[in-house]
């Protein structure tokens, strides 16, 4: 029974990988790898490895974004809201 | 062919279908993408891709996390430690790595004000 | 055109995972460790008496090999805030602040450090440690600071900690060399009682170092990109 929870996981992460490819935003493209970031540790959770899981969601489903909206908003071409 | 379904329903090989496929989406968006910010989040993924395979080769069916937090627990009945420490030091030297080239592309947005790779300069086709 | 070449340099490569790499990384079916692996499992509670196996490899079996971690990362965040830093400062707007959120930040923020703080301390005995429990500290930092115009960074408070924390790693490696044992990062302490808090010798005194480093060194780098004056052209 467990590996039809692995393979929704793994068809979850992977689609949103794909999907990456075709999406213009790159804000939205940013929180889709934070997605896959975060299945890929329950997926490190399950495989009994749970302080790889608590690092991958503390880094790579925080911080990454963190510092790529900090990116992404320095990095826009007009800002909408002037005040 | 029951025998390679059956496989290909095993929680290893879904695990190395999923790092295989990370490795290779990321990839593929690094080749193609023109965009500085979606190279850099390809390579992001590939990176999680790698991780995975690294810490699925000590994966070990049926066996706990190397904690022993019960006295009960034997060493025979953990997985591999070593695979994990390395993924650990991974993870965080891809965030470094990842925060450094995200400086780099902003001030190469500020030289250049662009995003594009083919405009910044002809190196892509 | 772009993208059918990289379709076919994805299938190549991907040719060469399956078949190269895929059977010499394919231990789970026959259930065996690699001789390394069953080496630590075996000897650990009786070397080091960390009940985290691997939090014992990370900072005593493999602990230069850490400290050359915490040294890549020293100079990425170097080489980040010489990218980024300048004279004046420039908050990035990410989005309006609405009451909710920023109060919302202000009451999640002793919680967050709380937490932090606890996953470092129990490196050695949960799932955890300085890598992660530094950074759960810098992103509180950040949940706040990118909410609220008043909260700013003391660049010279996170300096003093990264370089108390990083000499405290070090030096603590040193004083191993004067023991007996004669290698660096000797566990010089005693044990203790095994799974408690004080136990593994100087484990947790050193995951703690490296926690402070990592949380300082992060605030301090995501700090100068987030209040850097570049990028944004100015004519925009």
């Amino acid at each position: 029974m467990m590996q039809y929870l692995f393979l929704l996981l793994v068809l979850i992460m992977l689609g949103s990988a794909v999907s990456i490819i075709f999406i213009k935003d790159l804000l939205s493209a940013v929180i889709v790898v934070t997605v896959v970031s975060l299945v890929a540790s329950i997926l490190f959770l399950f495989i009994a490895a749970p302080d790889v899981a608590i690092t991958e969601a503390s880094i790579g489903a925080a911080l990454t974004t963190v510092i790529f909206v900090i990116a992404i908003s320095r990095t826009r071409k007009k800002i909408d809201k002037q005040d | 062919m029951h025998n390679i379904l059956a496989n290909l329903v095993s929680v290893e090989w879904i695990i190395y279908i999923a790092s295989f496929g990370l490795i290779l989406t990321g990839l593929f968006i690094v080749f193609t993408d023109k965009n500085l910010i979606k190279i850099i989040i390809g390579l992001d993924m590939a990176e999680t891709g790698v991780n995975i395979l690294i810490v699925a080769a000590g994966y070990i069916k049926g066996n706990t996390a190397p904690i022993f937090s019960k006295a009960s627990l034997t060493p025979a009945q953990m997985t591999d430690p070593v695979p994990q420490a390395l993924v650990l030091t991974s993870i965080v030297i891809g965030f470094g790595v990842t925060a450094l080239a995200l400086a780099l592309v902003v001030r190469l947005y500020q030289k250049t004000g662009s995003l594009d790779v083919s405009k910044i300069r002809g190196l892509k086709w | 055109m772009r993208k059918i070449v990289g379709l076919l340099l994805i299938f190549g490569f991907g040719f060469y995972l399956v078949t190269i790499i895929g059977p010499v990384v394919f231990p789970s079916s026959t259930g065996e460790k690699a001789s390394v692996g069953v080496e630590v499992l075996k000897n650990e509670v009786a070397e080091v008496g960390a009940a985290n196996t691997v939090t014992s490899v990370v900072v005593l079996y493999r602990g230069f090999d850490t400290l050359g971690e915490v040294t890549v990362l020293f100079l990425a965040a170097l080489g980040l805030t010489l990218l980024m830093k300048g004279e004046k400062h420039l908050q990035a707007k990410l989005f309006d602040e609405s009451f909710i959120l920023k109060t919302g930040s202000y009451l999640l923020f002793p919680f967050m450090i709380l937490f932090g703080m606890y996953i470092i301390v129990h490196g050695h005995l949960t799932p955890g440690g300085g890598f992660p429990g530094g950074v759960i500290i810098a992103t509180g930092y950040f949940i706040i600071v990118m909410t609220s115009d008043v909260v700013r960074l003391r660049e010279g408070l996170v300096s003093f900690l990264e370089g108390l924390a990083g000499l405290t790693f070090i030096g603590l490696g040193l004083v191993g060399l004067f023991k007996p044992a004669d290698s660096f990062l000797f566990n010089f302490l005693s044990k203790g009682t095994f799974n408690t808090l004080l136990s593994a010798g100087i484990i947790p005194f050193i995951y703690a170092a490296i926690g402070i480093k990592v949380g300082s060194e992060l605030t301090g780098a995501v700090g100068n990109m987030f209040f850097s004056p570049y990028g944004r052209q100015k004519d925009a």
